[in-house]
């Protein structure tokens, strides 16, 4: 029973962050426009490298089942690779937040705004970038992939972290600076160890996003740019230009078999690790369980494997990490000229990326552009909440139904949870061909594809919040015979609250993160149109129009982080302060 | 005073300590003032007071945890001019770390200093063996129990061979028996000079506790923290609880921290009870008041009681037990007088009736007698509405003392509030309300 537990640490930790800030705040604009700033000249520079038109029509990918193997494992690696750089990215930039408040009144907006970014609205900018860099080079469409998968991965992984180091226990910390430990025996003995639990279970829902994009970045079409790289993504690709169904199956029937691998064999296994670095004095009873974990702690492999690894820890030099936290030498008066600094350094740098988003913008976009844009908002906005509600409707019950049973719930957590990580538009042709064949309506038919990998996560967390309803409550609902209508309102539906909104929290942005893949698909020759504002950033993205895409991600993100604010961080708030159940 | 030692020397120094916490603007929480200690070598020194007193605070700085706002502190025996070096400490929550075994925790301070690892394994073992951990080396923290933690968090402070040990009310997450048995290990540790360590400064609020193993006890008032005495204690070592010596210490003790100031309030800003609206209120739930009156008026009390004893019987501790006295004594439910409760009148009534006629008393005194009761009170009487926002009382409140103390002297108006039912509160809203007249 994973979840029960990564679930219940989670939720406090998002919990304490739903209470902070509700509202945008100026520091988000200050992001919100540095950032954007960036984006622009990144654009500008990688045009001015004059790069030349990307060709490699299908770079060898070949329907061939026998190559199927090799094309799954390449997949695999691009997601490590992204996942060993979400790692590092996290380690760097959620210390630098932790320790340092200059540093950390710019990143950690900056981090809530990329993480509402529909991440495939990255692909225009990343492609750019990176086919700039290495002009006419596969190594930059390899990049240039493994980025995007990065870009879905590494944000939320870096607030998890920042998170853990904002509560390390005190107790602890005074114990360590009480024998003086260095920043880097400080990092290792206190501060990963506590982030651990929480750094493993947001990783493991980065890689469960990731596969989703790992298969979306494989065959990237931006403008004239076409990249493709070997793998299941561009294999899918193919198949579904060729209308070859049985390809599409055999894509399906991989990565099943990549997934339940990766579960298996790493996933678990790290859960069942990490289960030692909860922050509970007590000893838990029911602890996260892998064969495999125990498999290697038998043979001792593990052992063997880390020692090296331990070694080169207690290598390191004392004093090797800077000390953020110290004082400045030069006392009060110094800190103050350099908060100062800082703070001017940050007004430029936000005017600057104020002007040249207007003057770009301008140059570009119409106003009845940008309304029409935020038009097509409403519609996506309404699909994701309707089809949310609709997956409520039907989930709560079955997944109520399931948590109370813990024979089922056993069964079927994992299955949730692989659900989750398969990518579903490995799904998507099958779909299509369904919508063709009926000739069904696109704007709405179109629509549940929206909802169809990300509704797992209502599943798994009502199962989980079912599932740690209390014993003696459960009791005393039945002594006192509620009837059932009562005993839903006053008792279940509070009790799984706070766990649902988990699940329809990452529902919803996951939606918004498939609506930019869903509202417009080809099968063959047919391509189906739903209106709305994913289609408008694909279409974009397609046609290699810079300031369209980039009209089409502030706006989205806008409605995102708005959505965010004022739907279900309220909610969780709520849910924190007055339905917690311990 | 029982060590086999040459002529004690200071150890440590502090002089005129000051601390305050909060921000610069707005009224900050003075939690030490004008604080002088010396501690010498071979003794025990203990720091007694209520809860909010600075005596954690004290030892942090010493400790070099906390850097005092004023005043100074020198470790004399410092092997190399860092605070660090010659103090280490043992916290009331052990303060392990789950994820390393018994040895890896005690081995952390060797590590922070750069110690070889054969070395630090050599001497770790060494002080886990003296501590009685032999045998858990390899265990994690939540595989031992309460006792068996402290007595890591022990072994981790011995091992870097500090000359002064700190201790953090190193028992007082502990049960009963085991507080017990780790004391006596301790001191017979302390007493065969078997540690490694000088002079042992032991923050607590037990008050038995301090006179068993202190050779000076310092008495602390509270808000702002300041030493009110210092008692010798010169009872041979084994201490006996049911000595009459010892009693008689524990009783002057009680009485001490009883004593209410002398003089002239000092400024109230500074966090004092004060007196009005700015009088600072511990948060006491009604059933412990009752329950103390009952105790109070039951057989073999009959009405009065010596501190100690009711410390005893309650199985309550000094710092628990003070503050409920003191409320009862507010209330004019009670009086107290050197280390006895006596029971007013009131309380006694109080006791004989039902929960309504209860209820009534509880009111009358508290709107005669908590000035902010009234005002409370008043205010929605006032009001065509019969409402006002907690935030107005809140903001009254925050003139006269700093904002934790508002928050907490705010809980126990409504707690007590709610009891008499003088006025109702709803905390989804944060408002005063008179829904349930009486």
């Amino acid at each position: 029973m994973v979840f029960l537990t990564t679930d219940r640490m989670n939720a406090g930790l998002l919990a304490r962050f739903a209470r902070r800030r509700l509202t945008p705040n100026r520091f988000d604009l200050v992001a919100f426009l540095l950032l954007g700033g960036v984006a622009v000249v990144v654009l500008h520079g990688a045009r001015q490298m004059n790069l030349p038109i990307s060709h490699l029509p299908n770079a060898g990918v070949t329907l061939d089942p026998s190559r199927l193997p090799e094309y799954a494992l390449r997949s695999t690696l691009r997601m490590f690779a992204a996942i060993t750089a979400s790692l590092l990215f996290t380690f760097v930039v959620a210390t630098l937040a932790a320790k340092s408040r200059k540093a950390e009144l710019i990143i950690l907006p900056a981090l809530d705004i990329l993480q509402s970014i529909p991440v495939l609205g990255f692909m225009t900018f990343t492609l750019t970038f990176f086919m700039g860099l290495f002009p006419g080079n596969e190594l930059g469409e390899e990049l240039a992939s493994i980025f995007m998968v990065f870009t879905a991965q590494a944000w939320n992984m870096a607030f998890s972290f920042y998170q853990s180091l904002r509560t390390l226990p005190d107790d602890l910390q005074d114990v360590s600076r009480q024998f003086g430990l260095s920043p880097w025996q400080r990092f290792i003995r206190l501060e990963l160890p506590f982030a651990t639990p929480a750094l493993v279970w947001n990783t493991m829902m980065s890689m469960s996003g990731g596969w989703f994009f790992v298969v979306a970045s494989e065959a990237m079409a931006v403008g004239n740019n076409n990249v493709v790289v070997p793998g299941i993504g561009s294999w899918l690709a193919l198949a579904t230009r060729r209308s070859d169904v049985m390809a599409v199956a055999w894509a399906v029937l991989a990565m099943a078999v990549v997934i339940l691998l990766y579960d298996q064999l790493l996933f678990r296994p790290v859960v069942a690790w990490a289960d030692k670095f909860r922050f509970e004095q007590t000893a838990s009873e029911d602890v996260p369980e892998s064969w495999f974990y125990d498999l290697l702690r038998r043979t001792r492999l593990l052992r063997r494997m880390t020692a090296p690894v331990a070694r080169l820890a207690r290598l390191m030099p004392r004093r090797l990490l800077p000390n953020l936290a110290a004082p400045v030498p030069g006392g009060a008066v110094t800190a103050r000229w350099i908060d100062r600094i800082w703070i001017v350094l940050v007004a430029v740098g936000v005017a600057w990326s104020a002007l040249t988003v207007v003057r770009y913008l301008a140059a570009n976009i119409s106003l009845r552009d940008t309304l029409t844009v935020f038009g097509l908002g409403f519609i996506t906005l309404a699909r994701v909440l309707v089809l949310i509600a609709i997956a409520t409707v039907i989930w709560v019950p079955i997944g109520v139904w399931i948590g109370l049973r813990p024979a089922w719930s056993q069964r079927i957590q994992p299955l949730a949870q692989f659900l989750a990580a398969f990518p579903v538009n490995l799904l998507y042709p099958f779909a299509v061909s369904a919508i063709v064949a009926f000739s069904l309506d696109p704007n709405i038919w179109l629509s549940p594809l929206i909802i169809l990998g990300t509704q797992w996560y209502i599943v798994f967390n009502v199962i989980a919040g079912a599932s740690a309803l209390p014993n003696d409550l459960k009791e005393a609902a039945d002594m006192f015979r509620l009837r059932s209508w009562q005993k839903w309102r006053d008792f279940i539906l509070p009790g799984i609250f706070p766990y649902y909104v988990t699940g329809a929290l990452t529902a919803s942005g996951g939606s918004w993160n498939a609506s930019v893949v869903v509202e417009v698909v080809t099968w063959g020759k047919t391509t189906l149109h739903a209106a709305g504002l994913g289609a408008f950033i694909q279409e974009a993205t397609t046609a290699g129009n810079f300031p369209r895409v980039a009209l089409g991600m502030t706006v989205m993100s806008i409605f995102v982080i708005l959505l965010n604010r004022t739907l279900w961080r309220p909610l969780y708030g709520y849910a924190a302060d007055n339905l917690r159940l311990s | 005073m029982t060590m086999v030692m040459d002529r004690p020397t200071p150890l440590v120094e502090v002089d005129s300590l000051k601390h305050v916490y909060g921000k610069s603007a707005g009224p900050g929480l003075v939690v030490l003032e004008d604080v002088n200690l010396t501690l010498n070598s071979g003794e025990i020194v203990g720091l007694l007071g209520r809860s909010g007193s600075g005596k954690s605070t004290l030892l942090r700085s010493i400790a070099g945890l906390i850097t005092p706002t004023a005043g100074r502190v020198e470790i004399k025996d410092a092997a190399a001019g860092d605070t660090a070096q010659g103090v280490a400490m043992v916290f009331q929550t052990f303060a392990l770390f789950p994820w390393l075994t018994v040895q890896k925790n005690v081995e952390l301070g060797l590590e922070a200093r750069g110690v070889h690892p054969d070395e630090r394994r050599k001497r770790s073992l060494a002080a886990i063996d003296l501590i009685g951990l032999d045998g858990f080396e390899n265990a994690y923290p939540k595989e031992l129990s309460g006792g068996m933690r402290q007595r890591v968090g022990l072994a981790r402070a011995l091992v870097v061979q500090p000359s002064i040990l700190l201790m953090d009310e190193p028992f007082s997450a502990l049960d009963v028996l085991t507080a017990e048995t780790l004391r006596t290990d301790l001191l017979d540790l302390w007493l065969e000079g078997r540690m490694p360590i000088r002079s042992i400064l032991l923050v607590t609020h037990n008050i038995e506790e301090a006179v068993l193993m202190c050779d000076r006890i310092l008495v602390f008032s509270s808000n702002p923290g300041r030493v009110i005495a210092e008692i010798k204690v010169e009872l041979p070592q084994p201490r006996k609880r049911l000595d009459p010596a010892f009693r008689a210490l524990v009783d002057d003790i009680y009485a001490r921290m009883t004593a209410r100031p002398k003089g002239p309030p000092a400024a109230v800003a500074a966090g004092l009870p004060g007196t009005g609206l700015g009088m600072a209120l511990t948060h006491i739930s009604t059933n412990e008041l009752s329950g103390m009156i009952e105790s109070l008026s039951n057989p073999p009390n009959n009405g009065s009681a010596d501190l100690a004893d009711m410390a005893r019987e309650l199985q309550l501790e000094a710092d628990e037990l003070i503050p409920l006295a003191d409320t009862l004594q507010l209330l004019r439910f009670a009086e107290i007088d050197g280390d006895t409760v006596r029971l007013t009148a009131v309380a006694r009534r109080y006791a004989d009736s039902d929960v309504d006629e209860r209820k009534q008393i509880f009111a009358r005194q508290l709107l005669a007698y908590v000035p902010l009761a009234a005002h409370i009170r008043r205010v929605l009487d006032d009001r065509a509405s019969h409402q006002a926002p907690a935030s107005r009382f809140r903001d009254e409140l925050e003139d006269f003392m700093s904002e934790p103390r508002a928050e907490e002297t705010l809980d126990a108006i409504v707690s007590w509030g709610r009891y008499a039912e003088v006025f109702a509160f709803h905390d989804d809203e944060d408002r005063f309300s008179l829904d349930d007249p009486t």
